[in-house]
């Protein structure tokens, strides 16, 4: 089947999907997406997390042809596409030193952004319960999510200050 | 032929940058930009354009014979470009770490289930898929031998009877010896990997207060989150590049050479991006599957398992069974410690022989123990495969030594801390094996620092409850009643770096050059970076040593030298030390030359800022003047102090070239009602010698710890007469956010005089004392024994 959607604000189309193929597999396969991971590609794990319109979800549950014609980001979006510049989500796991082996981070950083943007938009900074609550569908086997933690709270106080 | 490329990942690249940092300082990962970005390629994100896709058809069962295998409808499978079996491995047909006795493909028997059978390549994964379950393997299914003790034909508390299980392999019996009496022999030598013997002082002692105690701890897995996978790619010489996601690139070589029949000339690896390791990696998985595949096809030929192969694609931390006897004086000195250990190594021997050699000779904790009588035991049987996983034959024996020292604190009415530090090690002490610690050894600083740690506060009752601080959490199954807290504490030691006479170092290639008008270092080790920081630690030492801002990480491959592994937590001292060594040969060299442009002796000289330094005389020259367009380089290999054999009789010896030190205590509320468990914080106090990154430090401990914790509470595979019930992360549960509480972390830094800057290794000791700690908190909430860990509701309630 052809699949036409719009991945980070670009329109992209692929042809000779088959049926059975995840969001996932054509992000990572067949339109050179690779940064959505595919740790259990069975939705226990949060390493493919993505936006669909909007909404994180995770790739490796939407079938492909359920993306046709929506908008979908990725991680590789977060970063400014004319600037190269860091989302200050990104900065935040660099600063916090929350990267180890990085698996993880991906799906993290686009769970983290849902989160700190819809609490920003309410005028609050995540408190740790909600963080915790937020983040319990992403597995880290490394860091003991303790700098997780704390580089979400970093990109809150950030994004909250440059909001100001 | 070119490396795998795709967009916007490149193959491994050349890591630079981030933002400085020397020894000591918490310098960011150069590899951290491209992680946050997406970029960074995993063996699972390597790409060609014409690559084919490899998978693995294993055996559904844990025991049996093949009678015969039918590849013909795999292979009219359309889009199948080959189906290989043991016939097709022109090499060596079985390998192993330390001993080679697992086959490549599974030769007549299989021992496991998840053996690997056939291979499949295809152009679509699915297609190989397809094509994998239409081979047709005729099975005679045997009853599998489970259990260690029933394999060496040692009695079980359900099997008095020590008659050996039915030979079912091999014609001719196995040698019966005194010690293992096991004739069922899974393999041709019988069914022992391993006997370690320790025996110390007088072998009938008499103590005042004696308690006895059985442990069992379960399999645990290092559930990585990045699969196993690589790309192998078929090259002009007819030999092959690999890239993949591995611990040690060169122990891999060895043996796919070895499976393939091809010199190391022209077998190439390059580590591909690893997504987390824990000794889970040490084995071989699809490194000669995707080999064999390439060459057969003339194509790249990628292989990624998903999370159910996973399972059944890499080794998993020995279950063990542990008979304890402490003796000790009315006052709580240790008069003695018997011990015997059975680690279940399953089908093939992995790293069992070293495992049996870590728990042997540090199966009775960090003290002082003047009668010790330990046997430790590795055995065959049809489970999975055991081998690595970080804390390495230390974890198993942990939740025992200090379910002990619980036990007996509580026979002698004194408090646990105390207790432990009454008999705890310090420098200058004797090991169990003969050995004299001899560098800091601040096992009972650590534990007296934890206790003067404040506590969390009191659990909230009545109106005041968040459910989420709540065992059982928003499912809302309190509100605090049946609730008791508990605290806990253990202290742990683990051997660094590969011990028992092992030949252990690393090779670091280290050049200083002048690009653009700065001074460049480049540093080329093979050492595996799988996640834990060591990319950084190489860009601080040359810093440190060159002076210099700006250090490149060359990509991990074979074109330089042996690192050795990526486990025992080793690689900062080995392989720091190497570089460290290179650095100064490099240095020397500069210095020399700088002496007739600068005009003042070496001694005089350092590097700093890209310069030639002369304090006494007040100038800087830049290298660019000493070094004009030419570079300095030097290759060398480095040792740490030899340690040697133990004996065979007595375990005694030189066996350990460094241990690493770590105490937990853990606070814990228990719905002793519905046996769930809400750790409520975690402290750790370590001692690192020196740290070289301090947050990568603390990262190591806050990671170790969760998976102790893990081990504790939540984490086991769970088999069933040899079949693997729970292969997936939906049944096999690691901890989340939620279930990882705070932690309190203090740092110590007493210097090790024999290592680099003094450091120690840092990232297996905070898992080995984590669990138990958690175990003892548990256990001081219930009143309960509580022997076995995973511990599991029904064990908190009695059903
Ligand atoms: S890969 Fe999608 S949830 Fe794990
Ligand atoms: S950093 Fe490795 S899984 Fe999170």
């Amino acid at each position: 089947m052809r699949l036409t959607c719009t991945v980070n604000g670009t329109e992209q189309q692929v042809d000779d999907v088959w049926e059975g193929e995840s969001l996932l597999y054509v992000l990572r396969e067949r339109m050179g997406l690779p940064g959505s991971k595919n740790a259990c590609e069975q939705g226990e794990c949060g390493s493919c997390t993505v936006y669909l319109d909007g909404l994180p979800v995770c790739a490796c549950l939407v079938a492909a042809g359920q993306a046709e014609g929506r908008a979908i980001g990725t991680v590789e979006g977060l970063t400014d596409g004319d600037t190269g510049q860091l989302h200050p989500v990104q900065q935040a796991f660099l600063d916090a030193g929350a990267v180890q082996c990085g698996f993880c981070t991906p799906g993290l950083l686009v769970a983290t952004d849902d989160l700190v943007g819809r609490s920003l938009a309410e005028g609050r900074k995540p408190a740790d319960a909600e963080i915790r609550e937020a983040l319990a569908g992403n597995l880290c086997r490394c860091t003991g999510y303790e700098k997780i933690l704390d580089a979400v709270r970093l990109a809150a106080d950030r994004m909250s200050e440059a909001g100001r | 032929m070119s490396a795998p490329t795709r967009t916007p990942s490149g193959a491994p690249a050349h890591l630079t940058g981030a933002g400085g940092g020397r020894v000591g300082d918490d310098a960011q990962r150069p590899d951290g930009v491209l992680k946050v970005r997406g970029e960074f390629a995993y063996g699972s994100d390597l790409w060609m354009e014409d690559m084919l896709w490899g998978v693995t058809l294993r055996s559904p069962h844990p025991y049996a014979r093949i009678r015969s295998v039918d590849l013909g409808a795999a292979l009219a499978v359309p889009g199948v470009h080959a189906v290989l079996t043991s016939d097709d491995v022109p090499g060596e047909k079985v390998y192993g770490l330390e001993l080679a006795d697992q086959p490549v493909l599974a030769v007549d028997v299989v021992r496991y289930q998840g053996e690997p059978v056939a291979l499949v390549a295809a152009d679509h994964p699915e297609t190989a898929r397809l094509a994998a379950s239409r081979i047709q393997v005729d099975y005679e299914v045997w009853e599998p031998v489970t259990d260690a003790r029933v394999a060496l034909g040692h009695p079980t508390p359900d099997r008095p009877d020590t008659s050996p299980p039915r030979d079912q392999v091999h014609d001719a019996p196995a040698e019966v010896t005194e010690l293992s009496r096991e004739s069922a022999h899974l393999h041709p030598q019988g069914n022992l990997v391993r006997h370690l013997k320790v025996r110390k002082g007088d072998p009938e002692p008499a103590a005042d207060v004696v308690v006895v105690g059985e442990y069992e701890v379960g399999m645990q897995d290092q559930a990585f989150l990045g699969p196993e996978s690589g790309l192998a790619v078929p090259a002009e010489d007819g030999g092959v590049e690999l890239y993949v996601a591995t611990q040690w690139l060169h122990v891999d070589q060895r043996q796919i050479c070895s499976a393939l029949g091809l010199p190391p000339e022209r077998v190439r690896l390059t580590l591909a991006g690893v997504g987390g390791a824990f000794g889970g990696r040490e084995d071989l998985s699809m490194h000669v599957h995707a080999c064999l595949l390439a060459l057969h096809t003339g194509r790249p030929v990628k292989m990624s398992y998903n999370r159910e192969e996973s399972f059944f694609g890499h080794v998993h931390r020995h279950p063990a069974t542990m008979r304890y006897e402490h003796g000790a004086t009315r006052d709580g000195d240790l008069v003695y410690v018997r011990a015997a250990i059975y680690f279940d190594g399953g089908a093939y021997a992995s790293s069992t022989p070293a495992v049996v050699g870590n728990g042997g000779t540090m199966g009775v904790g960090p003290y002082v123990v003047p009668n010790v009588h330990v046997d430790c035991y590795g055995a065959y049987t049809n489970n999975p495969p055991c081998g690595a996983m970080r804390g390495f034959g230390s974890v198993q024996t942990a939740f025992a030594y200090e379910s002990q020292m619980d036990a007996l604190a509580a026979e002698l009415g004194m408090d646990p801390v105390e207790l432990r530090c009454r008999n705890a090690m310090e420098e200058g002490s004797p090991t169990p094996t003969g050995q004299v610690i001899d560098s800091p050894a601040p096992v009972a600083e650590l534990l007296r620092r934890l206790q003067a740690m404040p506590l969390p506060p009191e659990a909230a009752t009545g109106d005041d409850v968040d459910l989420r601080d709540m065992p059982g959490g928003v499912s809302n199954t309190t509100h605090g009643e049946g609730v008791r807290r508990g605290v806990g504490y253990a202290v742990a030691y683990k051997n660094v770096a590969f011990s028992e006479g092992y030949d252990d170092h690393s090779t670091a290639r280290v050049r200083l050059e002048v690009v653009g008008g700065e001074a460049v270092a480049t540093v080329h080790t093979a050492a595996a970076e799988v996640g834990q920081g060591l990319v950084t630690v190489e860009q601080q030492i040359a810093r440190t040593e060159l002076g210099v801002e700006q250090v490149t990480v060359h990509p991990k491959d074979t074109s330089v030298g042996s690192a050795g592994s990526t486990s025992a937590s080793r690689q900062t001292y080995v392989t720091g030390g190497a570089v460290k060594a290179a650095c100064e040969a490099v240095r020397a060299r500069v210095l020399e030359r700088a002496r007739t442009v600068v005009g003042r002796p070496v001694a005089d000289l350092r590097l700093d800022g890209g310069e030639v330094v002369s304090d006494a005389e007040g100038i800087a020259v830049p290298l660019a003047d000493v070094l004009g367009d030419e570079a300095v380089e030097e290759t060398l290999e480095w040792r740490h102090r030899p340690t040697e054999a133990v004996d065979p009789e007595t375990g005694q010896g030189f066996a350990h070239v460094q241990y690493a030190f770590s105490a937990h205590r853990a606070v814990v509320d228990v719905d002793t009602e519905l046996g769930l468990v809400k750790v409520v914080e975690m402290a750790c106090t370590q001692d690192v010698g020196k740290a070289i990154n301090p947050q990568a430090v603390v990262g190591q401990i806050q990671g170790g710890t969760a998976q102790g914790l893990g081990l504790a509470v939540m984490e086991e595979i769970l088999i069933r007469d040899g079949r693997v019930q729970n292969p997936s992360f939906t049944d096999y549960l690691i901890p989340t956010v939620l279930d990882m509480p705070p932690m309190r972390i203090e740092v110590l830094e007493c210097a090790d005089p024999h290592a680099p800057y003094g450091l120690r290794g840092v990232g297996e000791a905070p898992n080995i004392s984590s669990g138990p700690a958690v175990l003892a908190a548990i256990r001081a909430a219930t009143g309960l024994p509580l022997t076995r860990v995973p511990v599991r509701p029904e064990h908190l309630t009695g059903t």
